[in-house]
């Protein structure tokens, strides 16, 4: 029997006094891969914020829980070291820090919200290793600025690294596919089905129907005015290729 | 989650709010000057210091040129009028007997030092530094002397160069930076109590890294400090200053003068950790901090190297400059001047080229926070004469909140039409979405926000000497982070 990662019930928000999000219905099941589909300007990304606790969306009203707690009353890092894991859709570039030190500290903060011991920078060289063998990635990619100069595709890339660092139980990808060609989206989402943690379950946000051939979604929503106003299978996207977002309502 | 934000908003100000750790008053008997200037208190400043009479002529003249110069106001300051009738300009502590050795330091100072984390006790010190310890306008005293002469390094306070080596002060003080220079250099060659004087001979490479530690204590009266360095031909040099002061609601003048001389092949690298008191959080007190640096490339492939990280200071007016006249000789300029509450700071440096294939570089980050004031001034100049001489400038401004001020003025003026100069410059802001990016990787906004500052800072920490990088990374944090003090 699984048991629920995440419940959403009646969730209001908003940015700047705009509302965004109306009446938010929507529940995750360990090992399960939903897909959100919508037009632009509905609200998908809203979601995703809001969820991980970004500053700038006020929630007015509803609940949220995760993993039985109350996710609105914990703050973004607890969120984070809670299972919480958000890949961006453009992961930000930061000078002067290295991708090392930005995954070590990462990692270490876990490590002291869950009172285990630190790791200085030769312990972590080993585990981070093992993570950048499994993903196929060059070394010299730990030494290089955190995104800096990156392309589309590695951006991507540090992204899994980092959910293979974390372990989280709800991934969240908020349009993994953008920037990407088709041949790189296939080997991303590969990667990150492959690597998802036992009982792990994915929320993906997208408005590009082909990468659905690779996740395989346990549901698909589609998500219209700041909520979900259908759910179903992959039979829904063909409908909604055929008809467009005008067809549901 | 409306209170998220005021969360993330409250957290920022008490990150980069941090109380100032080097505030407290050290309480000793002190021996100190009547209130005021005049030439009388000149003569029995240079009679107190049995200073031969040259000196006393070099004061004089100083004094004079000063009395005809006005304030200057070209930098983008807001400045009280400063009373220099209303203060003391010799303060030192009693002492009973000459000093010999560490013991016959008034063990309030020895603490003082302590507190602050340098310990004078060889024993107990960095066994590759060397430190001069100034408080308020003397020496107490200097660390290593021996091991240093045995390679032939003097390194001593001025005051005792001026007895022990007249001929080495006649010969270079004043001679980069001339005594009527400009206001507070003229200023500071006619009150200049103590300060620095280090000499390394032709082909030694100086076996410490060699410090100044100065600290100002005594409420009412200014430090004016001197520091000289002379490298000869084939020498190097390591060189760190650092300060601090108490807490007082009034504020406080620091007018200092460096001069650096770097013969044929010498190299000089200069750096500085300044912590002087800021005034608290309503701008009320701090030190007014107005320093002439110069150093002076005066051989043939010569190097002098600026490193400076100013945190402190109610007010900094400062430019550390290279002279490049030796052909091929090189200048550096690397700084990290952070202000917040209502500090300001108007700082850059000047790369004056007049050799042939000359060459410099800058890197100036200013960061912001607060209702403070940060600006970079820079002149680059290249001579008639300096062919094929060149330059590469970048300043980039960091703004922590939205009611700072950041302001970059590069002036360039170009003589010699094969001459190579570039400039850049960036303002950025700490971003929403780079905060969010990291406290969703589970890094706390306070910690992301000293992640980032230090990212912006790495160019310039890694040119401090090892010893001293960490403590300017600690000094930044202690600045920025809650954790840390």
């Amino acid at each position: 029997m699984n048991s629920i990662l995440l419940k959403i019930k009646a969730l209001d928000a908003s940015i700047n006094a705009t509302p965004i999000l109306k009446k938010l219905d929507l529940e995750i099941q360990e090992n399960e891969i939903h897909v959100i589909m919508g037009p632009n300007g509905s609200g998908k990304s809203t979601l995703a914020k809001v969820l991980a606790g970004h500053p700038a969306y006020s929630v007015s009203n509803g609940t949220i829980e995760f993993c039985g707690n109350d996710l609105l009353e914990m703050s973004p890092e607890n969120r984070s070291h809670e299972g919480l894991f958000l890949a961006f859709q453009y992961p930000i570039e930061i000078s002067g820090v290295t991708n090392y030190d930005f995954l070590r500290i990462s990692y270490n903060q876990k490590q002291k919200y869950y009172h285990k011991p630190e790791m200085n920078p030769l312990e972590f060289m080993e585990l981070i290793d093992i993570y950048v063998k499994k993903l196929k990635m060059k070394n010299e990619f730990l030494y290089r600025n955190l995104n800096e100069g990156f392309s589309g595709g590695e951006k991507k890339r540090n992204e899994i690294l980092q959910m293979l660092l974390l372990h989280p139980k709800l991934v969240i990808l908020d349009e993994i596919d953008s920037g990407l060609d088709i041949d790189a989206i296939k080997i991303i989402c590969e990667e990150i089905i492959k690597n998802l943690s036992k009982g792990s379950s994915l929320l993906v946000i997208t408005h590009y129907p082909k990468i659905l051939t690779y996740l395989k979604p346990t549901f698909v929503h589609i998500f219209k005015d700041g909520k979900i106003i259908t759910t179903g299978n992959t039979e829904l996207v063909q409908k909604l290729e055929e008809e467009g977002y005008d067809s549901f309502s | 989650m409306n209170d998220t934000k005021k969360k993330t908003n409250l957290e920022i100000n008490q990150v980069i709010n941090q109380p100032y750790k080097y505030g407290f008053e050290t309480q000793i008997e002190k021996e100190e000057f009547p209130i005021g200037m005049n030439e009388d208190i000149l003569k029995l400043l240079s009679e107190k210091k049995k200073e031969p009479p040259f000196l006393l002529q070099f004061r004089l003249k100083a004094y004079k040129k000063w009395k005809e110069m006005t304030f200057p106001t070209w930098a983008n300051l807001t400045i009280g009028s400063i009373a220099y009738d209303q203060m003391k300009y010799y303060s030192i502590p009693k002492q009973k007997k000459k000093i010999e050795s560490l013991a016959d330091v008034d063990p309030e100072i020895l603490k003082t030092f302590e507190k602050l984390g340098i310990s004078l006790d060889e024993q107990k010190k960095l066994s590759n530094v060397a430190v001069d310890a100034v408080f308020d306008s003397v020496s107490i005293t200097t660390t290593y002397k021996e091991k240093l002469a045995k390679s032939g390094v003097i390194f001593c306070s001025i005051s005792d160069a001026i007895q022990h080596y007249p001929e080495l002060i006649r010969k270079f003080l004043g001679t980069v930076v001339s005594s009527g220079d400009n206001f507070f250099a003229a200023l500071n060659s006619s009150v200049f109590s103590d300060g620095s004087f280090c000499y390394i001979p032709q082909n030694v490479t100086c076996p410490l890294e060699l410090s100044t530690y100065f600290r100002i204590n005594d409420k009412e009266s200014g430090q004016f400090e001197r520091t000289l360095i002379i490298a000869e031909k084939n020498s190097s040099v390591n060189y760190l200053e650092g300060c601090t002061a108490p807490q007082f609601s009034e504020n406080q003048l620091h007018a200092a003068i460096v001069e650096l001389i770097a013969f044929e092949n010498a190299h000089i690298k200069y750096s500085t950790v300044q912590n002087w008191y800021s005034g608290d959080a309503e701008g009320v007190g701090g030190i007014y901090n107005f320093v002439t640096k110069r150093g002076l490339c005066i051989g043939k492939n010569s190097h002098i190297s600026w490193t400076q990280v100013e945190t402190g200071s109610s007010i900094t007016w400062k430019y550390p400059s290279c002279i490049l006249m030796g052909k091929e000789s090189s200048g550096e300029f690397y700084s990290v001047a952070l202000t917040n509450h209502y500090q300001q700071a108007d700082t850059g440096t000047k790369m004056i080229h007049l050799g042939e294939k000359t060459k410099s570089k800058i890197i100036s980050k200013g960061i912001s926070c607060g209702f403070s004031k940060n600006s970079y001034r820079g002149l680059v100049k290249i001579g008639t004469n300096a062919s094929y001489a060149r330059n590469f400038s970048q300043c980039d401004s960091f703004l922590l909140g939205s009611s700072s001020l950041a302001c970059t003025y590069p002036y360039l003026d170009i003589w010699n039409p094969t001459a190579i100069v570039e400039h850049e410059a960036k303002i950025s802001k700490v971003s929403e979405e780079q905060l969010f990016y990291l406290v969703q990787r589970g890094i706390s906004v306070e910690q992301s926000i000293s992640l980032l500052l230090s990212g912006f800072c790495k160019e310039v920490f890694t040119m401090l000497p090892m010893e001293f990088a960490t403590e300017a990374d600690k000094l930044l944090s202690l600045k920025l982070e809650g954790t840390v003090g």
